[in-house]
């Protein structure tokens, strides 16, 4: 008959392994950490881990494919053992390293414009010229901090006092976790915030963005941004005493959302003899400096919490069920699979109508 | 607990300088048995067990991380790992075919990962078969087991895009969406155009999604002497028919559940007129078949050449 079965899947995938794997001209670990910081705080948030090196080391094995390498990440995290939880950290205890307003001109503890390339100009610096000029020109340094570090007062804290945003109250029950347990809707607000801090920074930006734009009752002014290094500790087994286990390195997002009027308006009923006139707040947290993320994931929260709003930033089982990088990435490039037993099945559906189609023309013609 | 960290001291720069989570973390060590964890590997068979005791019912499950890709059989490649032991015999297919590329990757993962499992091609051989689209063309025994790999559980989801409204809808075995829908189908393309994917009536409680085997295959489930166990990992259910259950397609009477038509048709390779056919395209336009099913296929070639010999 003339016809054998393709077959050599295994020969091509090793030929293919073996292509990815040559090492010619290739990063390494240690100048992926020097040079792509951002990238690593951005597949240290994806990926669901926070481990500088072992990110740069995917960065490197992935040729710099973010999603490839938080898939990396997220594989092996998958593998360790959960030995304990930290203890609930307060960002007020942030060793800041920046930390900006955007509610008011000055803050108690100052404005810290910090390390960002915001006020530059994006000029390509070609031979390095620009950067030189940069570096002769800084002016002289000021130090913050002495011996441990000054505690920021919350911007958020103050408009609190005043009865402007909503009073938190600590919510005893235990965070969930969608890594043990499937999301369903509606999701508690800590699988919301897990989610989100986990979810692809560009989707996050577009849904974002598109609450910005008018789809939806979001207004946000950003409170406060702060990021710098935040210690987390445990409970000693032992003595039970918190004992510091190190620092995390994060961006800390507290965004107002005035919604004047119409759809969320005055949203939160006060108690007796007060006004329910207030501000809703969103949050946003990511890994590093991921700052876009961080905003976006905060105007994202604070459209999830006007009540009746509406457009896709609003919509929580949209945004959850769609934000996770390597979900959404896997099942488009899926296609990539053979399908041809399906498409096999859809070739007998169409033949199969289109000569019901023509025999029926064909009927007509003879009877007319 | 809360702890007031404004009132603990002042926290020591030292503190800055403790190793990273990374180091602490250590080296990759060698993984488990069959790649996940015991604890994760109780929780889907907890969750298998469920799906079983409740037929056509997703039970939700916190699907780990692989190293497959999601969407590229990571369900089903879970409910394979925490089903297999030493002594056990895999087989993989994917399309129907053993040498196919992701079934080649899922079948090395579990060499790598499992020692004591062996892998097969042949159908009759294996304890366990994990496939993405395929049934084989024979028949199950009880003491083997299918894993189907599943990308979308939900067969409401094309008249309900709100997993919180599909949920209800199971709970109150509310399908008259889905009947006004197939109705639809049949008005305006003159039949049920659903190719793949079929819907099915699971033990006549609960509308399943089969997974995309073609109509074909539907068949294949009902009253099946073995058991069938489905895993969505990206959607994080599982899902199971058990043996000898009904498992009913949706039809109507005067349009019935027709599955796709290869008459007039036979496998270039070995002949068979009763097996699902890939259609290829060969140099010139022309058309050829064989068999989807390439173990039973390669059978019924080697079979037939030992016949000739032995006249």
């Amino acid at each position: 008959m003339g016809y054998t079965a393709v077959k050599g899947g295994l020969d091509a995938i090793l030929a293919a392994e073996a292509l990815i794997s040559a090492g010619d001209g290739r990063l390494n670990a240690a100048q992926v950490g020097r040079g792509a910081r951002l990238l690593i705080d951005q597949v240290m948030g994806e990926g669901g881990l926070y481990a500088p090196e072992l990110a740069a080391l995917a960065i490197a094995q992935a040729e710099g494919d973010p999603i490839e390498a938080a898939f990396l990440l997220r594989a092996y995290r998958s593998t360790l053992p959960r030995i304990g939880y930290t203890l609930p950290s307060d960002g007020r205890r942030m060793r800041v390293l920046r930390r900006i307003s955007s509610t008011f001109k000055d803050i108690p503890g100052g404005q810290v414009l910090g390390r960002t390339r915001d006020y530059t100009q994006r000029l390509l610096d070609v031979d390095g010229r620009f950067a030189a000029k940069a570096r002769a020109a800084a002016p002289p340094a000021t130090a913050i901090g002495g011996e441990g570090w000054p505690v920021f007062p919350s911007v958020v804290d103050a408009l609190r006092e005043e009865g402007l945003v909503r009073q938190t109250t600590d919510d005893p029950t235990e965070p969930a976790d969608i890594t043990r347990d499937a999301l369903r809707f509606p999701a508690p607000r800590s699988a919301r915030l897990q989610a989100l801090a986990r979810g692809e920074t560009g989707f996050m930006v577009a849904i974002g963005y598109s609450a910005q734009r008018g789809l939806g009752a979001a207004h946000p002014t950003i409170a406060e941004l702060r990021s710098g290094e935040l210690p987390l500790q445990i409970r000693h087994p032992l003595t039970h005493d918190p004992v510091v286990l190190g620092a995390v390195s994060l961006v800390e997002v507290e965004m107002i959302n005035h919604t004047a009027g119409g759809v969320g308006g005055a949203t939160i009923v006060g108690g007796e003899g007060e006004s329910s006139e207030r501000f809703d707040l969103g949050y946003g947290l990511a890994f590093g400096r991921n700052e876009r993320k961080a905003i976006a994931m905060s105007i994202i929260d604070a459209s999830m919490n006007i009540p009746s709003n509406s457009g896709p930033a609003a919509d929580e089982e949209f945004v959850l069920s769609h934000c996770d990088a390597l979900e959404s990435s896997g099942f488009v490039e899926h296609l990539k699979l053979p399908h041809y037993v399906t498409f096999q099945s859809a070739l007998d559906r169409v033949r199969f109508r289109r000569l019901a189609q023509l025999s029926a023309e064909r009927g007509t013609r003879n009877a007319e | 607990m809360v702890i007031d960290q404004q009132r603990d001291p002042q926290i020591p720069r030292s503190a800055f300088r403790a190793p990273r989570l990374s180091a602490l973390a250590g080296a990759p060590e060698a993984y488990n048995y069959a790649f996940l964890d015991e604890v994760s590997k109780r929780e889907i068979r907890r969750a298998l067990l469920k799906a079983v005791a409740i037929p056509g019912y997703q039970v939700p499950f916190g699907a780990r991380e692989m190293p497959i890709a999601r969407g590229w059989g990571s369900g089903g490649l879970q409910v394979t790992l925490a089903t297999l032991g030493p002594g056990d015999t895999l087989k993989v297919i994917d399309q129907g075919t053993d040498a196919g590329v992701n079934a080649v990757n899922i079948r090395r993962l579990v060499e790598r990962t499992a020692p004591g499992v062996a892998t097969t091609y042949s159908t009759a051989e294996a304890t366990i078969i994990q496939s993405r689209h395929r049934f084989p063309e024979e028949s199950l025994r009880a003491d083997q087991i299918m894993v189907l790999q599943v990308p979308l559980p939900e067969p409401l989801r094309m008249v309900e895009p709100r997993e919180s409204v599909t949920r209800q809808l199971h709970a109150e075995a509310d399908y008259t969406r889905v009947w006004v829908h197939l109705y639809e189908d049949v008005i305006t393309n003159g039949e049920i155009s659903r190719a793949s994917g079929y819907p099915v009536m699971v033990n006549g409680r609960y509308i399943m999604s089969p997974s995309p085997i073609p109509r074909w295959d539907i068949d294949k489930l009902h009253q099946s002497a073995s058991l069938t166990l489905l895993g969505a990992g990206r959607e994080k259910r599982i899902y199971a028919v058990p043996p000898h259950t009904n498992v009913v397609p949706l039809d109507f009477e005067d349009y019935p559940f027709r599955v796709e038509d290869f008459s007039g048709k036979r496998c270039a390779r070995c002949g068979a007129t009763d097996t699902y056919l890939d259609e290829i395209i060969v140099n010139g336009g022309g058309r050829l078949y064989a068999c989807s099913d390439t173990a039973h296929c390669d059978e019924r070639v080697s079979a037939e050449r030992e016949t000739r010999n032995a006249e």
